[in-house]
């Protein structure tokens, strides 16, 4: 390609592995869609076994899941301009929009964490009932899925403060910001399809 | 837990399993120190990131475990030959036919398959290795370390006992305790993992690193078939590690997903299960279709007849397979709209498989067959397979399946597609690149008799079945009765006579290393695709020269052009990845966090898994990008392996 | 895509706006109004499929042509979907309301 075009092209596509990478990781992310489509699936079908056990409409909250909706939807627009700041090479409003995603995707965390304990409080527990299993398993799937982002992106952040922006660290990071944004994708169906359903029926 | 408890105790036939296992691991040992072997050992295959190798290492733990697998059936036949004998006991009869079919399956198998798409599709597509070589040797090594931790169930801990498709509630913590089902769970969790990034792994190649000039529809049909394969493998893959992780909660956690108490629902198990088991079916028999369709290409000397009929059919078949799944619990009681439904996908399905058969049958026609040992398993397949296609047709009749479903019929079925497919394929398979891949054929003569010993018992053992199960036997019978007698007996009479078949085939390879005379071209059988076009040894680097592809028969159509991969002119030096001893760690902490996860020792488990996080952090700070292959080397080797003298300047 | 040229991320703006809005719909319709129970189902499962899109279009810049990588990424992630939903629908229907 002729250097004209590779100064428009971002930093991440520049090399063959790049996109590679990138592509690989996309498909790993439609494998991901089907794995969490399998959890909906059972909880789907699950719904209402809740044996004694509290029904889903007894404890679901409407604020504290808006609250955990918005810090996840904030989080995944930080991300997304550190990623536009990569993109223009500024690597420290870069790092600073990504701490601050992480930040927010702690406090999402850490809303969840007291969600659950609330719950289990309440007698709806892992063991409880059908729907309950499959309420904790989708959800904390998620969550499992936001601890290791979080992990991965301060690995990430740390190779950024070492090394700067170079095809290799922004194809990493533009990997991470995929992740992220998807986690954000799956969590819209978790808030629409087991909170919002879930506090209806 | 006391240790007559963590090894399995009583059992004859598991003591002698137990003493050929030390004397086994004593005899490899013994040799690896004796011919100072430890290093090579360590350097060259434990570390190794060349699919070649890879795939090799594929190949020969698939055998290890078709053996295994084996030993399993013949013991069930014995077992079976005559009524009332006892041989094994019910519950041993249980866990053989569930280690079986499991091992059979997602052991042996896929990973025979994975094995030969490792070798040959980056040589097919004029590539120099995997789009993610370390990935790689991870996806292997998980699948080594999962088929291990299955395998050793039997001595530690015991075995699995309900059956591969391990329907609940048998198989949950009530009626199945101990760590048995765990083995299963955690077995095939661990190899699944390494299969998904295969699937990845594989698509990326094909999609990203064709040769130049090479438009998808000019690409062989085996990798056709594996990226349609791969497809496959990366949308069901997951439904099975959802599945298993959730019985494993189940099990372990004491959730409530498949249970009987707390309004948990046994029959999701066998909706999620099959959701992604007859996808898998259709894993391990569209790359036996591809490899067929190579070797009748070759061996008619013609180009493959439909081409484009071949590729689309197998992408519909690809499409369909997700949505048949509820031919396999017609009997569970959904309602009659339901099965209907699925009944007609079903019997869709057969459509483009016919369509395939009669593509086959169009190259042959007006050939000049070869009749090589390859072209004969290939010859065989393919009648074989319709009568497995038709009988699955008939089982696609809902209202019919009433009689057939869980009898012999049944097992007759499965049989003729998976092994007239899947199992002539792999050897056809193996067969036919065997010179690729060590420099020599294997003896034609032994490998006919094995074919036909092989075949025949084929036959001897599974069509008797199909009249048992239409006289009524039920599957998964530990014990026969006097009247299926005489058809059982023909049934395990065959049984050995293909394990014979097996036996001479493992000896063509020792007494072909013995004897066979060595390659000197890389085009063993005047081949078609770029395969061929490398020199035998391959070179590590594969493709000294990429060649620019116009057509499809790539390789056909460079020889008649005289072109080869080895042009002076235009070498470069070439790009290479560094060997790692990573993913086999890697791997090994996660058998040790799955193997305490099996015993339920669960913050040892948790420590391993860690240790594997751990490892996966450093290697996200490991910025190594491999080695560049100087041309003075290049040109060194390729004129050795060529036979070329110095001033020879390219072609 | 142009917006990687731009200073201010007005893709990432509008997306974040529209994300914000639609989740707030969709807790309206399900938590406030009257509609029935079906209609609000349906309804809040439309706004989320159109706010995923929106995050894997204007996010995650899923058509870029810069990748090189073609139609692959959304080709993917479309039969991923499709997949998805033959799992979700086909386990409901055999399982649940076919029964
Ligand atoms: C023409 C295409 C095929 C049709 C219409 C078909 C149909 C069926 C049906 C309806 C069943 C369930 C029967 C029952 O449980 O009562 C079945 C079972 C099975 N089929 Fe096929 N099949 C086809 C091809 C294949 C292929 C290509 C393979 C694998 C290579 C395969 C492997 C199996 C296996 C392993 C089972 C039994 C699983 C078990 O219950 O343990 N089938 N088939
Ligand atoms: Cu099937």
């Amino acid at each position: 390609m002729s250097t004209q075009e590779a100064k428009h092209t971002p930093l991440e596509y520049q090399t063959t592995h790049g996109q590679m990478n990138i592509l690989g990781f996309w498909i790993f992310l439609a494998a991901e869609v089907v794995l969490f489509s399998t959890l909906f699936a059972t909880y789907a079908v699950l719904f209402g076994r809740t044996a004694d056990s509290p029904l889903p409409s007894e404890l679901f909250g409407a604020e504290i899941v808006l609250i955990m909706t918005f810090l996840l939807l904030t989080s995944s627009f930080t991300c997304g301009i550190a990623i536009h700041n990569m993109r223009q090479g500024q690597v420290k409003p870069l790092i600073i929009w990504m701490v601050i995603t992480l930040l927010l995707g702690l406090g999402f965390l850490g809303f969840e964490i007291y969600e659950f304990m609330h719950y289990t409080h309440e007698g709806a527990t892992l063991q409880s009932s059908a729907f309950w299993s499959s309420f904790y398993v989708l959800a904390g799937t998620h969550g499992l899925h936001v601890t290791l982002g979080i992990g991965w992106a301060t690995l990430l952040i740390i190779q950024i403060v070492k090394r700067g922006l170079t095809p290799v660290t922004s194809q990493k990071v533009f990997i991470i910001s995929l992740y992220w944004h998807f986690l954000d994708v799956i969590w819209i169906f978790i808030f629409t399809a087991v909170y919002l359903i879930g506090m209806v029926v | 837990m006391k240790l007559s408890e963590f090894f399995v105790t009583g059992e004859p036939l598991i003591y002698a399993g137990m003493v050929a296992i030390v004397l086994v691991t004593c005899a490899i040992v013994f040799l690896l120190t004796y011919f100072k072997r430890w290093g090579w050992l360590w350097r060259e295959w434990l570390t190794t990131v060349d699919h070649k190798k890879i795939g090799i290492m594929y190949i020969l733990s698939a055998l290890a475990m078709l053996f295994r697998g084996g030993v399993d059936a013949l013991m069930m036949r014995v077992q079976l030959a005559f009524p009332d004998l006892n041989f094994l006991n019910s519950q041993h009869y249980n866990e053989i036919f569930t280690t079986h079919g499991t091992v059979m399956i997602i052991f042996m198998a896929m990973p025979f398959l994975i094995g030969l798409m490792n070798i040959v599709v980056p040589l097919q597509i004029g590539a120099r290795d995997f789009a993610f070589p370390y990935v790689n040797a991870l996806s292997f090594w998980s699948f080594f370390f999962g088929a291990l931790l299955f395998n050793i169930s039997f001595v530690i801990g015991g075995s699995p006992d309900a059956g591969w498709t391990s329907y609940t509630p048998l198989a949950g913590a009530a009626l199945s305790p101990g760590p048995g089902q765990n083995f299963y769970l955690l077995g095939l969790q661990l190899s699944g993992i390494g299969t998904l990034a295969t699937g990845i792994n594989l698509m990326v190649t094909i999609l990203k690193m064709r040769a130049p000039g090479m438009k998808l529809f000019q690409m062989p049909i085996f990798t056709w078939s594996t990226l349609v394969t791969c497809f496959i493998i990366i949308f069901a893959f997951p439904i099975l590690t959802v599945a298993l992780a959730l019985m494993t909660i189940d099990r372990i956690f004491g959730a409530q997903f498949f249970t009987l108490t707390g309004e948990g629902m046994p029959m999701l198990w066998a909706n999620l299960f099959w959701m992604w088991g007859h996808p898998e079916v259709y894993i391990v028999i569209l790359p036996a279709f591809g490899i067929f369709s190579e070797i009748i290409a070759t061996f008619a000397n013609k180009r493959l007849f439909g081409y484009k009929a071949m590729v689309w059919s197998m992408i519909l078949i690809a499409g369909l397979s997700f949505l048949v799944w509820v031919h396999h619990f017609f009997t569970m009681g959904a309602g009659a709209f339901v099965n209907s439904v699925f009944s007609v996908s079903t019997m869709l399905i057969a459509v483009p498989t016919g369509v395939k058969i009669f593509n086959w049958l169009g190259t042959l026609y007006k050939s000049k067959i070869q009749f090589t040992t390859p072209m004969l398993w290939s010859l065989a397949f393919i009648p074989s397979f319709v009568i497995g296609g038709v009988t699955g047709v008939m089982l696609g009749m809902a209202a019919a399946d009433y009689q057939f479903h869980n009898s012999y019929f049944l097992i007759a079925h499965f049989h003729y597609v998976l092994i007239a497919g899947t199992v002539f394929a792999c050897f056809a398979g193996l067969e036919y690149w065997y010179p690729k891949m060590f420099g020599h054929k294997l003896n034609q003569k032994l490998g006919k008799l094995s074919f036909w010993l092989f075949v025949i018992g084929f036959h001897i053992t599974f069509f008797p079945q199909y009249f048992l199960g239409l006289d009524g036997m039920p599957r998964r019978l530990f014990d026969t009765a006097p009247e299926w007698f005489t058809l059982n007996f023909i049934s395990t009479i065959g049984a050995f006579g293909m394990g014979a078949g097996f036996a001479l085939f493992v000896l063509n390879i020792y007494y072909s290393y013995k004897t066979s005379p060595r390659e000197k071209t890389g085009d063993s059988w005047d081949g078609r695709t770029l395969e061929w076009a490398t020199p035998t040894p391959i070179p590590h680097y594969n493709f000294a020269t990429q060649p620019t592809v116009k057509e499809l028969d790539a390789f056909h159509d460079m020889k008649k052009r005289g072109e080869t991969t080895y042009d002076e002119s235009k070498l470069k030096p070439i790009h290479m990845p560094n060997y790692s001893g990573q993913p086999f760690i890697m791997m090994g902490l996660l058998f040790f966090s799955s193997f305490a996860l099996v015993f339920e020792w669960i913050i040892l488990s948790a420590v391993f898994l860690v240790a594997v996080l751990v490892m996966m952090g450093i290697h996200s700070f490991d910025y190594d990008d491999g080695y560049h292959v100087e041309v003075e080397d290049i040109k060194r080797t390729e004129r050795q392996l060529r036979g070329l003298n110095d001033e020879h300047t390219g072609s | 895509m142009a917006s990687s040229t731009k200073r201010i991320p007005t893709q990432h703006i509008i997306g974040y706006v529209l994300s914000i809005v639609l989740t707030l719909v969709a807790a309206w319709v399900a938590l406030k109004s009257n509609l029935p129970t079906l209609w609000i189902i349906v309804g809040i499962l439309l706004l989320a499929v159109i706010q995923a899109g929106i995050q894997l279009i204007m996010f995650m810049h899923m058509v870029e042509f810069e990748s090189n990588n073609g139609h692959i990424p959304w080709n993917m992630m479309f039969h991923g979907f499709v997949a998805a939903a033959i799992v979700v629908a086909g386990s409901l229907f055999t399982m649940v309301y076919g029964f």
